[in-house]
């Protein structure tokens, strides 16, 4: 399934949901917030949240800012 | 008769002050950027002593999860995350930021920034105040980022701030405080708490800055471009502590001419 993650193309196989998708991609869903089609998805529903071909996602965390 | 007096003046017990609801005892706010690595950051920011810190939002990397993340070093749990707007030139895309930065953390409590040009950094004073209208709308608790002047700080004041934090001097010049007049009255029109945010460039600036009567001092690149980041981020607890125990005490007046501290009387 193609997918737009932070902006980038991606081939990704297997992911029927969000929740499919952080653990792909090796993330740990309680360190990250996750935009699609603009629309914030809670970490509550994640698993619930199914994908698309075409879908674009953003996953963001904190880093260091002042 | 002699009557006793207490080295703890009153003042000493607790002095602590209110955000949106929130009350903490440190004045002095941390930025997490700019470390040579996250662990000297989570140092640093408990030399100062700080309770708050910013932080920013941004895209995780997804070609290598395994970079060490900010949240494992400076923890959530250990300080109370401000999440900024850094990089937003737009309302929209404050609000946008802000709304993953909510999810991220799950916290109202934000620190609006809208910049102007990438030289100056000098904040876009009506986009922040249209941005600031936004996110009160969504509910957020804003602290704001702005210019020292005192209209426009009366402006966010009355559009639903919960802080004003005008700047000192511009972002990481590490210039101090350029205009004392107008800090002190922002200060003195406020009922929000005020804060300088930005400029500090040494501990004397920090307690210029609490002496004006500032309720807390934001400060980010002072502390991480020193040569030693935690000994300046203790530095600047004490020069934040000595600044607003001075502020509080009252200070002499200035006079032009000398005025005699030994009495004059019974020379021989």
């Amino acid at each position: 399934m193609k997918l737009f993650l932070n902006g980038e193309e991606r081939e990704i196989s297997g992911v029927a949901n969000v929740a499919d998708l952080v653990t792909s991609l090796g993330l740990d869903a309680r360190k990250v917030a996750i935009e699609l089609n603009l629309e914030i998805v809670p970490r509550s529903i994640y698993s619930a949240t199914s994908l698309v071909e075409g879908d674009r996602l953003e996953i963001v965390t904190f880093i260091g800012g002042g | 008769m002699t009557t006793s007096v207490s080295p703890e003046s009153a003042a000493a017990v607790e002095d602590t002050w209110t955000v949106a609801g929130r009350t903490f005892r440190s004045r002095l706010i941390v930025g997490t950027g700019k470390y040579k690595d996250y662990a000297t950051n989570a140092a640093a920011a408990q030399a100062a002593g700080a309770e708050i810190v910013t932080v920013a939002v941004r895209r995780v990397n997804l070609t290598d999860p395994s970079q060490p993340l900010l949240v494992d070093y400076v923890k959530p749990t250990e300080f109370t995350f401000l999440p900024n707007t850094a990089g937003c030139f737009t309302g929209e895309e404050a609000v946008r930021t802000l709304r993953l930065a909510r999810e991220a953390g799950g916290w109202d409590l934000v620190k609006l920034e809208v910049l102007s040009d990438p030289k100056t950094l000098y904040p876009d004073m009506e986009e922040t105040l249209r941005s600031l209208k936004l996110l009160v709308s969504e509910g957020f608790q804003v602290m704001v980022y702005c210019s020292d002047d005192p209209v426009y700080a009366r402006k966010l004041e009355e559009a639903g701030a919960v802080a004003i934090m005008p700047l000192g001097a511009p972002i990481g010049s590490g210039l101090g405080i350029q205009n004392r007049v107008n800090m002190r009255i922002i200060i003195e029109n406020a009922k929000v708490p005020v804060l300088v945010d930005a400029g500090v460039g040494t501990a004397s600036d920090a307690a210029i800055g609490m002496e004006l009567g500032c309720d807390a001092i934001l400060m980010n690149s002072a502390i991480a471009e020193a040569k030693d980041p935690i000994r300046m981020a203790r530095a600047m607890k004490h020069a934040v502590i000595a600044g607003r125990e001075a502020y509080l005490a009252g200070r002499m007046p200035k006079r032009l001419y000398a005025d005699p501290s030994s009495p004059l009387g019974g020379l021989i």
